[in-house]
């Protein structure tokens, strides 16, 4: 797997956008990424306000919700046929459609961009259900890098009482029914989500991920998200001229 | 670099490639019935038909929502359902496939809308090797003759609207389809693609697609291809 220590935030991984001006990016993205039920949806209401709160214009952004395609893949899921590469570039044209009608103008503006994952739950869906890495790593190769990607990781277990107390019930998509990794909902759902913790446990190393241990009250998770982004901030400060130059992975240390 | 996972399945998958108004379709039709006359079990998949992904496809045309990027996502989404669903696993049980048009056609299109050629081509690593592939060669000005000649009405994406190039929709029709033709024309030789003259008349080209297919397949339908009659069946032209 290729690794990504060496790019500037806001460049782009391997495959360069037609049409698009990235010296002209100026804002800053946040990437929260993890499994299914870790958290992230509360997490990114709360920084959200904290950072509105602080003077910044926020976006948030989630997947799925592309003016494109959004609709399309809600169609698909409640389908019996979506296939596994299918559904990999369904989500993939979603994540280009509001890359670059969303996201990119928002930096463009001096936003802050919160998503709510990004190519890597992409990337580690397609991966947990068999499909070749180096195709997916191309593939989604012109996203930008982030200033920041913060992997919310806790345990299968952890995620089963979120979603059997939290919920109420399991969902097919995230106990991997599509592939019946179980006899039933709650096998292939333990069975799913352990590869897909591997397969982002995996990713954290070349893509600079951010590890925050998600199995603490959300409030002391909430802190820890603060804190770091506070860093990031501090280490690339926005405004009219040039960005600062920043190593990921290069962050000031803590306290 | 490799494109293509190789077909180990029974069937035998057949493409036709080329410029709007090369007559592929009308080539592709003869030859599927042609087959399905001498006992083959033949399907047929063309380009951008998939009805889970088309309704997303068509209301992105018509509210001119994409870019060169969501374009080609979009196309590959419609490709590799047609695959998963349909293409895949008739050949696994011996079928005959004609396709209307392949990845090579993502694979010229998209490049001259900008975007990066071994972005796309890993895009289709996934698509499974063509048995066959024929390219029907036309100069330009015969196949915009066929096209702009007729009652068709030109389309913004299929005029290349989208890329600036000319403000008269026929103007930039004719520009786009000259640079995909010469997409296509660097692409016969690292492809493999078997090359017929589309400007013959189209028994002279369909006489010699069944010659191609009889010389690669046999002119007994060889062994695991599935047949719709007992007996077996032997081509002739």
């Amino acid at each position: 797997m290729r690794d990504y220590a060496n790019k500037e935030p806001l460049s782009y991984y391997m495959t360069e956008l037609p049409g698009i001006d990235y010296s002209s990016l100026q804002g800053r993205l946040i990437v929260i990424e993890g499994p299914d039920a870790v958290g992230r949806s509360t997490q990114i209401r709360r920084l959200k306000a904290w950072l509105e709160d602080m003077g910044h214009a926020v976006l948030d952004t989630e997947m799925a919700r592309s003016a494109l395609a959004g609709k399309g893949i809600k169609e698909a899921k409640l389908g019996n046929t979506l296939g596994p590469i299918t559904m990999t570039l369904y989500y993939m044209t979603d994540f280009a459609d509001r890359l670059e009608n969303e996201i990119i103008p928002a930096l463009r503006a001096g936003f802050v961009v919160l998503t709510d994952r990004y190519i890597f739950s992409i990337m580690a869906r397609a991966i947990a259900r068999g499909e070749n890495r180096t195709w997916i790593e191309h593939a989604a190769g012109f996203a930008l890098v982030p200033h920041a990607v913060f992997y919310l990781r806790a345990e299968v277990k952890d995620l089963i009482s979120r979603v059997a107390v939290g919920r109420g019930q399991f969902d097919y998509w995230e106990s991997g029914m599509d592939l019946r990794f179980g006899r039933d909902m709650f096998d292939s759902f333990v069975h799913y989500q352990a590869r897909l913790i591997r397969v982002f446990d995996q990713l954290a190393g070349p893509y600079q991920f951010e590890v925050v241990d998600a199995k603490r009250p959300p409030g002391i998770v909430l802190d820890t998200l603060k804190a770091s982004i506070e860093r990031v901030f501090k280490a690339t400060p926005t405004g009219t001229g040039k960005r600062k130059k920043l190593r990921r992975g290069a962050l000031p240390a803590r306290g | 670099m490799s494109v293509f996972v190789p077909n180990r399945g029974p069937g035998r998958l057949i493409v036709v490639e080329g410029i709007d108004g090369s007559g592929k379709s009308t080539q592709i039709s003869l030859l599927s019935q042609w087959l399905r006359a001498r006992g083959y079990a033949v399907a047929f998949s063309e380009w951008n038909s998939s009805p889970m992904v088309c309704e997303t496809t068509r209301r992105g045309k018509k509210k001119e929502m994409f870019t060169p990027t969501t374009f080609s996502l979009i196309h590959a989404t419609d490709f590799a359902d047609r695959l998963e669903r349909y293409v895949v696993p008739l050949l696994k049980a011996g079928a005959v496939v004609c396709a209307d048009r392949y990845a090579y056609t993502a694979f010229a299109r998209d490049v001259v809308r900008g975007v990066d050629r071994s972005w796309v081509r890993n895009l289709y690593r996934f698509a499974l090797k063509p048995h066959l592939v024929f390219y029907f060669k036309t100069p330009l000005e015969v196949a915009l003759g066929r096209i702009l000649g007729g009652r068709h009405a030109l389309k913004y994406y299929e005029a290349g609207m989208d890329l600036d190039l000319s403000r008269n929709i026929e103007e930039s029709f004719r520009i786009f389809q000259g640079r995909i033709l010469a997409e296509y024309e660097s692409m016969i030789e690292e492809m493999g693609f078997h090359v017929i003259d589309a400007t013959k008349s189209i028994q002279a080209q369909q006489r010699e697609m069944r010659s191609i297919v009889i010389r690669e397949f046999g002119s007994r339908r060889p062994a695991g291809v599935l047949g719709t009659e007992g007996g077996i069946a032997r081509l002739r032209k």
